[in-house]
This record gives C-alpha cells, sequence and structure tokens, in this order.
C-alpha cells in the first residue's frame, strides 16, 4: 500500500479501485481490462492535474513524504561499491548524516548526505534526520579526504535542520555548521550538493556550499519552516493550521522554482509524474546525469579557479541598493 | 462564597513604578538602579555586572578610539527581494526601524583605529530588526572582511543578533556561506581576525561568522547559542540546565577564549592585536 498525502486522496480512491479490478480479473474479460485501462488512463490525468498546479505547501508535504528516496536510498541505486565510512573522530558517530566512497559511472567519489529513517525505530535513531556537531565534522573530515584524493564530492541535503538539544550546543553545534561553511568555499575538489527533500534552514545548508546547488522538483529549501514562519508571526492568535503554514510556505519561497528564478540554485532537476517516490530508480538516473553535467566542466578546472569561482558565486547572492534616505 | 476564594488566589504582584529616565530596572538581578550610574559604567550593572544591550554607535565609543570610526556603505539597504508581508509589509518594517533606530541596517561597518591602531570594525545592532542578517547585513560583514584583507588590517566583528533574518527567505540564508566564504579568505591571508559576542548572539551568525573568529571573546553573562533556548526547551521537553548558552557556560565547554568586562574589551583586542600582528619598527 502506497501513501498518500491529502491532496493526493482523491487519486488513492482511484487506484484502490483499480488494484481490486485487478484482483477481480485474471486478465481475459475485455470488459474489465478496458475499465482498468479506461481507469487508469483517468488516474494518470488527475495526476498530472494534481502534480502540474501543487501549492508551495503541498510541495513542502512531498519533500517530507514518508516514502521518498533518502541518501542511502539513491546511493544505493547509483553508487557502484559504496563503502560507508564512520565518526568524527572526536565525540561520536552521528546516524542523522551518512556518508562514504563509491563509483558512480566507474568514477570514484565521496558521498555524503543528511539520512532520515523510515518506520518509528529507524527514524529515532536517525534522530529524525536532524544531525549533532559531530554529524557535520564528520562530513568535513570527509569531503577533506575527498580533497586529498582529489575526488568530487556530492552532497544530498534532506533534513528538517540541525538538532536543538542541549549537548549539540555543549558540543559547538554553531561552531560546527560554521566550520563547514568555511572550509566547503575553500575546498580544492568539485562539490555538488542536490537537495533531495528538505532543505532546512542552516542544517541544510552545512552541506550545500557547493560549485552546482541543483534541486529535485519537488523539493524545498528554506531559511525557516512554514511551521516555525507561522509560530513567529501568528501565533499570537491562537492555534495554528494548514492555512496558517500555507501561507508562510507562500510568502517564504521556498521552491525549487522560486529558488531559480532568485538564482539561488543552479537547475532543476525534473522528477517523473507524482514525485520521486513513485519511481525512484528514474529519479536516481536523472541525478546521474546532472552530477555529470556539473562535473564535466568543473573537472578540467585547476583547483584555485575553481575555489574562486565558487567564492565568486557565493559572494554574489543578495538583494541589494543603496538608498539615500 | 466561591468568587471569595478566588480572589484569594490571585497573585498580586508587587510592581514597582519606576519613573521614566531616571532610574532602570536591571533585566538580569531586578535590582532598580540609577541611571547615571549605569552609564558610567558602560551600560554595565554595578550590582551584578550584567552588560546591557547597546546601540551600535554606543558600542563604537567603547571600542574604538574617539571619533576614529569612518563608517563605510552606511546607504546600503536591502531591497525586498520577497515581497514579504506578516503583520506589515517587510519594506514598511524596515522603515519604521530605520526611523527608530537611526541606522539603515543591523550592522554597521568602517575604518577605526584601537590606541591608535588601524582595524576595519563592523557591529551589529539588536535593536535593529533584532540585529538579524538579511543580504545588506551579509553584504557589509563581507565587505569588512574583503577590506581587512585588502589593507592586510585587524578585523574585528561585533556580534548581537537572533540570526538570520527570516523576511528575505533563502537570500538572508545565503548570507552565512557568503560572510563565512570571505572570513576563509582572511584565515589563508594571516589576517588576524577577532570574534567579539555580545547578548544576544544566535542562529545564522552563531552558525557562521561569530564563531569562526581566531579569537573569540564574549560579555560576561551573554547568551550565545545556535538554537533559542525556547525552542530547545520545546523539542526535548525538559528544563534546562542553570547558565545555560551564558558566556560562561561556552568558556566551560571549550566554545570561546575568553569572557572580557566591556571595560576591558578595547585593551585586551589591542593587546591580541599586538601580539598576533605586531607592527614592525621601521613602518
Amino acid at each position: 500500500m502506497s501513501y498518500y498525502l491529502d491532496f493526493e486522496k482523491p487519486l488513492e480512491e482511484l487506484e484502490t479501485k483499480i488494484e481490486e479490478l485487478r484482483k477481480l480479473s485474471d486478465g481475459t474479460e475485455i470488459d474489465i481490462a478496458s475499465e482498468i485501462k479506461r481507469l487508469e488512463k483517468k488516474a494518470k490525468d488527475l495526476r498530472s492535474e494534481i502534480f502540474s498546479s501543487l501549492t508551495p505547501w503541498q510541495k513542502t508535504l512531498i519533500a517530507r513524504h514518508p516514502e521518498r528516496p533518502y541518501t542511502l536510498d539513491y546511493i544505493g541505486i547509483i553508487a557502484e561499491d559504496f563503502i560507508e565510512l564512520h565518526g568524527d573522530r572526536r565525540f561520536a558517530d552521528d546516524p542523522a548524516i551518512v556518508g562514504g566512497v563509491g563509483k558512480i559511472n566507474g568514477i570514484p567519489m565521496v558521498i555524503i548526505g543528511h539520512q532520515k529513517g523510515r518506520g518509528t525505530k529507524e527514524r529515532i535513531y536517525r534522530n529524525f534526520g536532524q544531525p549533532n556537531p559531530e554529524g557535520y565534522r564528520k562530513a568535513l573530515r570527509l569531503m577533506k579526504l575527498a580533497e586529498r584524493f582529489k575526488m568530487p564530492v556530492v552532497t544530498f541535503i534532506d533534513t528538517p535542520g540541525a538538532y536543538p538539544g542541549i549537548g549539540a550546543e555543549e558540543r559547538g553545534q554553531g561552531e560546527a555548521i560554521a566550520t563547514s561553511l568555511m572550509e566547503m568555499s575553500r575546498l580544492k575538489t568539485p562539490i555538488i550538493s542536490i537537495v533531495i527533500g528538505e532543505g532546512g534552514s542552516g542544517g541544510a545548508l552545512a552541506l550545500s556550499v557547493a560549485d552546482r546547488l541543483y534541486m529535485l522538483e519537488h523539493s524545498v529549501y528554506s531559511v525557516i519552516s512554514p511551521e516555525g514562519c507561522a509560530a513567529i508571526l501568528w501565533r499570537k492568535n491562537g492555534e495554528l493550521g494548514t492555512e496558517d503554514f500555507s501561507r508562510a510556505a507562500d510568502s517564504l519561497k521556498l521552491t525549487a522554482e522560486d529558488l531559480k528564478s532568485f538564482k539561488i540554485i543552479d537547475d532543476i532537476i525534473p522528477e517523473p509524474l507524482g514525485g520521486a517516490n513513485r519511481e525512484p530508480e528514474t529519479t536516481a538516473k536523472k541525478i546521474v546525469e546532472y552530477i555529470f553535467k556539473a562535473l564535466e566542466p568543473l573537472q578540467s578546472k585547476s583547483a584555485s579557479k575553481l575555489i574562486e569561482e565558487r567564492y565568486k558565486k557565493i559572494r554574489k547572492i543578495g538583494s541589494l541598493t543603496q538608498t539615500t534616505q | 462564597m466561591a468568587w471569595f476564594k478566588k480572589t484569594r488566589e490571585v497573585k498580586t504582584e508587587k510592581r514597582v513604578k519606576i519613573p521614566e529616565g531616571l532610574w532602570v530596572k536591571c533585566d538580569n538581578c531586578k535590582e532598580i538602579i540609577y541611571k547615571k550610574e549605569i552609564e558610567k559604567n558602560l551600560q554595565v550593572c554595578p550590582k551584578c555586572n550584567y552588560h546591557f544591550r547597546i546601540s551600535a554607535a554606543e558600542r563604537i565609543n567603547f571600542i574604538a578610539d574617539e571619533d576614529s570610526f569612518m563608517e563605510t556603505a552606511a546607504e546600503l539597504s536591502t531591497t525586498d527581494p520577497l515581497n514579504f508581508e506578516d503583520t506589515m509589509p517587510y519594506s514598511e518594517r524596515l522603515k519604521e526601524n530605520k526611523k527608530r533606530t537611526g541606522i539603515s541596517e543591523a550592522a554597521i561597518y568602517g575604518d577605526a583605529t584601537i590606541n591608535e591602531r588601524p582595524v576595519v570594525l563592523a557591529i551589529m545592532d539588536f535593536s535593529f530588526m533584532g540585529g538579524s542578517m538579511g543580504s545588506a547585513v551579509g553584504e557589509k560583514i563581507t565587505c569588512a572582511a574583503e577590506r581587512a584583507l585588502e589593507d592586510k588590517t585587524p578585523l574585528i566583528i561585533v556580534s548581537s543578533s537572533g540570526g538570520a533574518r527570516m523576511q528575505e527567505g533563502m537570500f538572508s540564508l545565503m548570507q552565512m556561506a557568503k560572510a563565512s566564504s570571505a572570513i576563509a579568505k582572511l584565515k589563508e591571508a594571516g589576517i588576524l581576525y577577532i570574534a567579539v559576542l555580545a547578548d544576544p548572539t544566535f542562529g545564522g551568525v552563531t552558525a557562521s561568522f561569530a564563531m569562526l573568529g581566531d579569537i573569540i571573546i564574549a560579555e560576561p553573562k551573554s547568551l550565545i547559542g545556535f538554537a533559542g533556548p525556547r525552542v530547545i526547551e520545546q523539542t526535548i521537553k525538559q528544563q534546562l540546565p542553570e547558565n545555560f548558552q551564558r558566556a560562561e557556560f561556552l568558556l566551560d565547554h571549550g566554545m570561546i577564549d575568553i569572557v572580557v568586562e566591556r571595560k576591558e574589551l578595547k585593551n585586551t583586542v589591542y593587546k591580541l592585536i599586538q601580539h598576533f600582528m605586531p607592527l614592525s619598527q621601521e613602518s
């Protein structure tokens, strides 16, 4: 059984019906077969209708879809001989960030990403994809490894944010993120980042200072979650609901389309109809395509040129004016 | 009779009326103190040593030589890229803050001298939209770092901020990367960057340039952290330890170098500069 989001409910009805019909028939009755065909077409039309007019809040929900492929799912599909590497060599291994080495299309790369869990037990184990400082320190250790061995770095972004906890503060959550931003900006090897789900604020940014930053079509990237934003703005008005979150999501301009128009990301990686969770393999293939599209021009650059261009790319982000008022 | 009982249960908090202007209640020890006394004491409570939040303009006087600060890019301001509107349009909010504080953004930067030693100085102002960092603040911090690099002059940034500014969305978030990238260049060039953290320093500012100082100094009792205490409390559903996220707590956990009182700040910064980047005799 697939998991359907609220706005996908009409689809659920149709697809359950199709499923039932399939079970009834053995494929020989012409009537049922044609009915199935008709309903399938209807479902497809309905799906493209729903997915062609998604609101930013609906995209946020898709980005957090419990069946959406996570970092290790993509690694499982695209990386050959992947070996996960653990620990920050300082304190612990953070399961909310995974990283390791593997070959993509025959080229060895360091692959790192936020990791959410599936099912209650794994979700807790992965801390709902919210890293502690040691996660960022592990990530940086692996990036430095990539630099020394001249391997490209690919990062997958998918977190609600860095974990707000006592231990995280004691061990320097702010310092860990800050150092990651600083070191990534000078890393002497190509970095390609892809937002695959939720890009939650500083905890997401800490892995996405890159030469190329892409977003999957239905992923989101924001300075604050719509819930957090709504709470700050409208908490005084009492209980908050979907309508408030929806309004906040609209205001924050957190979709891939918005961020491409702002030139904050480089490109949008299209998803199959109905979202990445419908066809993880197809999505993974597309991701590989974009990784190589990015890598080709980057690999021929000298380290100093690479860093200088990365600096310029980040340096120019801002929306500024000179006022004399 | 029920209503009788109820009235008795109502807590009547004893309110001390403070005449406007003359007396100030300390945010920390709640003592009522003569305002002039606090002013004379660099806006520090003489009873409990709490360092009051002060404006960027006031801070300049406590850290730089008199009249030495020359502000750069004072007119730099953000546009409203998201057309953000909450209880009022963001553009209106900016105007209102400019009018109230007399500065154009939550940070100022420029050249200054400390005991006649030239420095680049950037100071954040919490009274301007909670010191939040949007495009303009990010640009000013970045420019300050680039200027320090160009002039081979030490950089001092005094932070006081709630974090990234929500109203500019991802533009704000990316300022963290921008400022950190500029600081990275300073480090490679061997230019000293002293980060001073004042109450409060949080979120995207902590998680970028504030924690990247070669030397990190904090004012006594300042609240400093990544996540705000309320968010943490709501997440973990536990009471926070005493002194949590205070400067002294960070010092205990190895996150900052020194806690320095406001009256000692200028001299401490000066001494550090002289140690790390001594001026050669002939120049």
